[in-house]
């Protein structure tokens, strides 16, 4: 990993490049960042950011909504889009020789035409993906956990939408929506792997430097949880699923890493807290604590599903585990045994230049700071127990909003979790 | 590309296969050992998915908690699961700790200390994953889809089925390890940051005096229903179709993946064009290459709001059924691009290589090359695709839907 090099420019226009060249890589991956998301909507527009993800792939002045799909086709790429609650990413990745068709292409859709018969088509392909994740459990527990943590916070914001809003939304607010939030201070340019830096900021240039500046900050206030309880009732479904909400550190905190360990020595698939009380045993088919980092927010997500019958056994022994990890920290065994699997992730996630793509971009946008694998490493291995235990202090991983989606009922749930609180 | 390949067979049947890769610090294993849902006993579906669970909870000279954190302390990703022949198990580590993990998982494998007293717990989370697989209608539709589209013992729920997760014993489960835990028929392929001698040597030490064992021999089955409704609640419908085409060692493999590709590559492909971009029916709609020793399948899935259920189904079958009367050759060119490409990326992850040579290894005896792959896919053309569908033409479908309603089955030129 010794020739990797970091590069960054910026263009009149306000636009920002970077890239992290590795002329040892096989591939090439590009992302434009657009940092506008759900929480970067009013009421009546719900769902627009996700569903302007799709209408860039509808094409542009220059291109059939045929023509970006057959191109990506042609050069054999690799590529997506995914939007969340406030970032739009666009992404391809490509053998190096196609790299200028693919940098041609994803700037060319970035500036897309949003036709409306191809607005009216999409709406139906976002209304199939609506109906997809209603039936999905732990999407509607994810949602609603969202919405009932953040509240009135912009960060509760559905990124999807609902049917309601999405079938009402008009192509005209969409594109003023587009006309906002795409300029040149809300984009990011990023590229990793075997890259011919000169060359790929030539063809960014040539692409990019019309688009217009100016700029549409965000309404970034800090948010903090309501910590209420929330049954979703659903009798066809077999299984409980539990979404426990926490606030975390922001995406600006320094104790973002402290954060990571700390969430998986408790909470990750195998090997940890959750894992050893709660999955082993048998008493949840999963059980899992993540950590979100958001603009001014950072949430700590535990989920787990379970049969309804062991829900109170199983809100028992989470309880148990915050109250005892918030009292007496990690041990330092566990730290350990975390650091050696963390650092192990990193460089397996970071072999493709698709998997340096992502921290590579976001590392800038939230942070505007670029780090290499080593960094991350020689970080994780200096989080201390000190550290940990000023992440608990500040964010106590008890202080919870909960939400439910299963067979249970509000009163059958709240009974179950009364049932813990007095034992 | 320099990379390098390597195999031992050992004299017990054990077969080691690796690539050895530049430019990585990173080494994976696919360990396939012959002990899939097919060799359950009859009525007893459910016992490898159980054992699976029950080996990692102690093993050789670790309890279950230093079987993890061991692993974990070496920085292993790992993954396991029972598929229909085999179960496989997949770890993911630095080079530098690749034989150390072998080491712990010659224990896991050959010597798991089968505790009574865990068996209630790998119950318990073997019946949940059941439940929770009724929770996911689209994962329930591909079980439900394989259950009758390949003959028994190949189609059966790696899963488990309930009774027998319900009312399996210790000594049932103890018993069916002992006939499975064997080396003959065992593939161990590597790839990473390796060093060969020394790995072929730690395998010969771990697992080169491994008991044979007996050789069970699989027999095909009667196949269950060709078209079938599982009524579902849901805001959607699922539908599954499969349809059987030429395995993986067959000379017309490349074929049979081209005319995949063009139905169902990328996203300028004929099922994503037809059903999602020109109709707007569905979010997800895709066709896949899939293969036993001895029969490929091609497996396609599209999910849709009900009312648009039977639409869907109609425009798909349609789809399949034209693409062995008009292949064109800027179709065959973007299904080579995206072959190519994807051969290609595959060798900048030792994980993908690993699973890639395990999986040549068992098909064909060998490893195909990169050059090998590539001349293949070069050689593709309308024609070929065509010639080859004339051939093997899709046909004797399996069609299951699962939803509120049952929809109407309206096969094109059958």
């Amino acid at each position: 990993m010794t020739s990797v090099n970091f590069k960054r420019i910026q263009l009149p226009n306000g636009l920002e490049i970077i890239g992290e060249v590795n002329p040892d890589a096989r591939s090439a991956a590009v992302g434009f960042f657009v940092r506008t998301g759900a929480r970067d909507e009013q009421p009546e527009i719900h769902g627009v950011s996700h569903f302007l993800e799709h209408m860039v792939f509808k094409g542009s002045e220059r291109r059939s909504a045929l023509d970006v799909n057959r191109e990506f086709d042609e050069i054999g790429a690799r590529y997506n889009a995914f939007t969340s609650e406030e970032n739009t990413v666009f992404w391809g990745a490509v053998l190096p020789e196609y790299l200028p068709r693919l940098v041609d292409l994803l700037a060319d859709m970035l500036r897309p035409s949003l036709r409306g018969d191809d607005f009216d088509m999409e709406k139906k392909v976002i209304l199939e993906e609506i109906g997809m994740y209603q039936d999905q459990p732990t999407w509607t527990a994810y949602e609603a956990v969202m919405r009932q943590h953040f509240g009135p916070h912009p960060l509760g914001n559905s990124v999807l939408g609902t049917s309601d809003s999405v079938g009402s939304l008009a192509r005209d607010q969409m594109k003023a929506y587009f006309d906002r939030r795409y300029v040149t201070s809300n984009i990011l340019v990023a590229a990793a792997g075997k890259v011919d830096w000169p060359r790929f900021c030539e063809l960014v240039t040539d692409a990019c430097s019309t688009w217009p500046g100016g700029a549409d900050p965000r309404d970034a206030r800090p948010a903090n949880g309501a910590g209420s309880v929330h049954v979703i009732t659903q009798k066809k479904i077999q299984q409980e699923h539990v979404l426990l909400l926490a606030p975390a550190p922001p995406a600006e905190s320094p104790d973002r890493f402290a954060a990571d360990v700390l969430t998986t020595a408790v909470g990750d698939g195998g090997g940890s807290r959750l894992f050893w009380e709660l999955v082993d045993p048998g008493l949840a088919e999963t059980a899992e604590l993540d950590y979100h980092e958001f603009n001014g927010a950072g949430t700590f997500m535990t989920y787990f599903g379970c049969d309804p019958d062991n829900l109170g056994e199983n809100l028992a022994r989470i309880r148990a585990i915050y109250a005892a990890v918030g009292a007496d920290n990690i041990r330092p065994d566990e730290l350990d045994q975390v650091k050696n699997k963390a650092a192990a992730r990193i460089v397996l996630r970071s072999e493709r230049p698709m998997g340096r793509l992502m921290p590579l971009g976001f590392n800038w946008i939230y942070r505007r700071e670029y780090r290499t694998i080593d960094d991350d490493i020689t970080t994780l291995q200096s989080v201390s127990r000190d550290d940990i235990a000023r992440v608990l202090a500040a964010y106590p991983l008890d202080r919870v909003t909960t939400v439910a989606v299963g067979p249970l009922t509000d009163a059958e749930f709240r009974s179950k979790m009364a049932g813990v609180a007095d034992s | 590309m320099s990379d390098d390949f390597y195999n031992h067979k050992f004299a017990n049947g054990f077969t080691l296969v690796a690539e050895k890769m530049r430019g990585v610090r990173s080494a994976a294993f696919t360990l396939l050992l012959p002990a899939g849902a097919a060799f359950d006993p009859p009525d007893r579906g459910g016992l490898s998915a159980m054992l699976v669970d029950l080996i990692f909870r102690g093993a050789g000279s670790r309890n279950s908690r230093q079987v993890t954190t061991d692993l974990d302390n070496l920085g292993t990703q790992r993954g396991e699961g029972v598929e229909a022949v085999h179960t496989s198990h997949f770890a993911a580590t630095l080079g530098t700790s690749l034989i150390a993990t072998l080491e712990i998982y010659a224990d896991i494998i050959r010597r798991p200390h089968l505790p009574a007293d865990e068996v209630e717990a790998v119950r318990a989370l073997a019946l949940q994953e059941l439940q929770a697989l009724e929770d996911e209608p689209r994962q329930k539709i591909f079980v439900e889809l394989r259950s009758r589209h390949y003959a028994y013992p190949f189609g059966r729920p790696t899963v488990g089925v309930r009774a027998a997760l319900e009312s399996a014993t210790h000594d049932e489960l103890t018993r069916h390890h002992a006939r499975m835990c064997r080396a003959a028929g065992a593939i161990l392929g590597v790839a990473g940051d390796i060093d060969w001698p020394k790995l072929r040597d730690a395998v010969d030490r771990l697992f080169g005096d491994w008991p044979p064992g007996d050789d069970i021999r699989l027999e095909s089955g009667p196949r269950g229903l060709h078209t079938d409704h599982i009524e579902h609640e849901s805001t959607q419908t699922q539908i599954g179709i499969a349809y059987p085409t030429v395995p993986y060692r067959d000379p017309e493999y490349f074929s049979a993946q081209g005319a995949v590709t063009v139905l169902s590559g990328g996203s300028s492909s004929r099922l994503f064009t037809e059903v999602r971009e020109k109709r707007g029916l569905c979010y997800a709609v895709y066709a896949s290459y899939h293969s036993l020793l001895d029969t490929g399948s091609v497996v396609c899935y599209a999910g849709t709001t009900n009312e648009r259920a039977q639409e869907t189904l109609d425009v798909t079958l349609a789809e399949i059924a034209r693409v062995q009367r008009d292949v064109a050759a800027d179709e065959v060119a973007r299904a080579q691009a995206g072959l190519k490409s994807s051969i290609i990326m595959q060798g900048e992850s030792s994980s993908a290589r690993s699973a890639s040579v395990a999986a040549d290894w068992f098909h064909l005896g060998r490893v195909r090359s990169l050059a090998e792959m590539q001349s293949a896919i070069d050689a593709l053309s309308p024609e070929s695709i065509m010639n080859h569908l004339e051939r093997h033409p899709p046909r004797d479908f399996t069609i299951v839907t699962l939803g509120p309603k049952s929809l109407e089955i309206n096969l094109v030129g059958e």
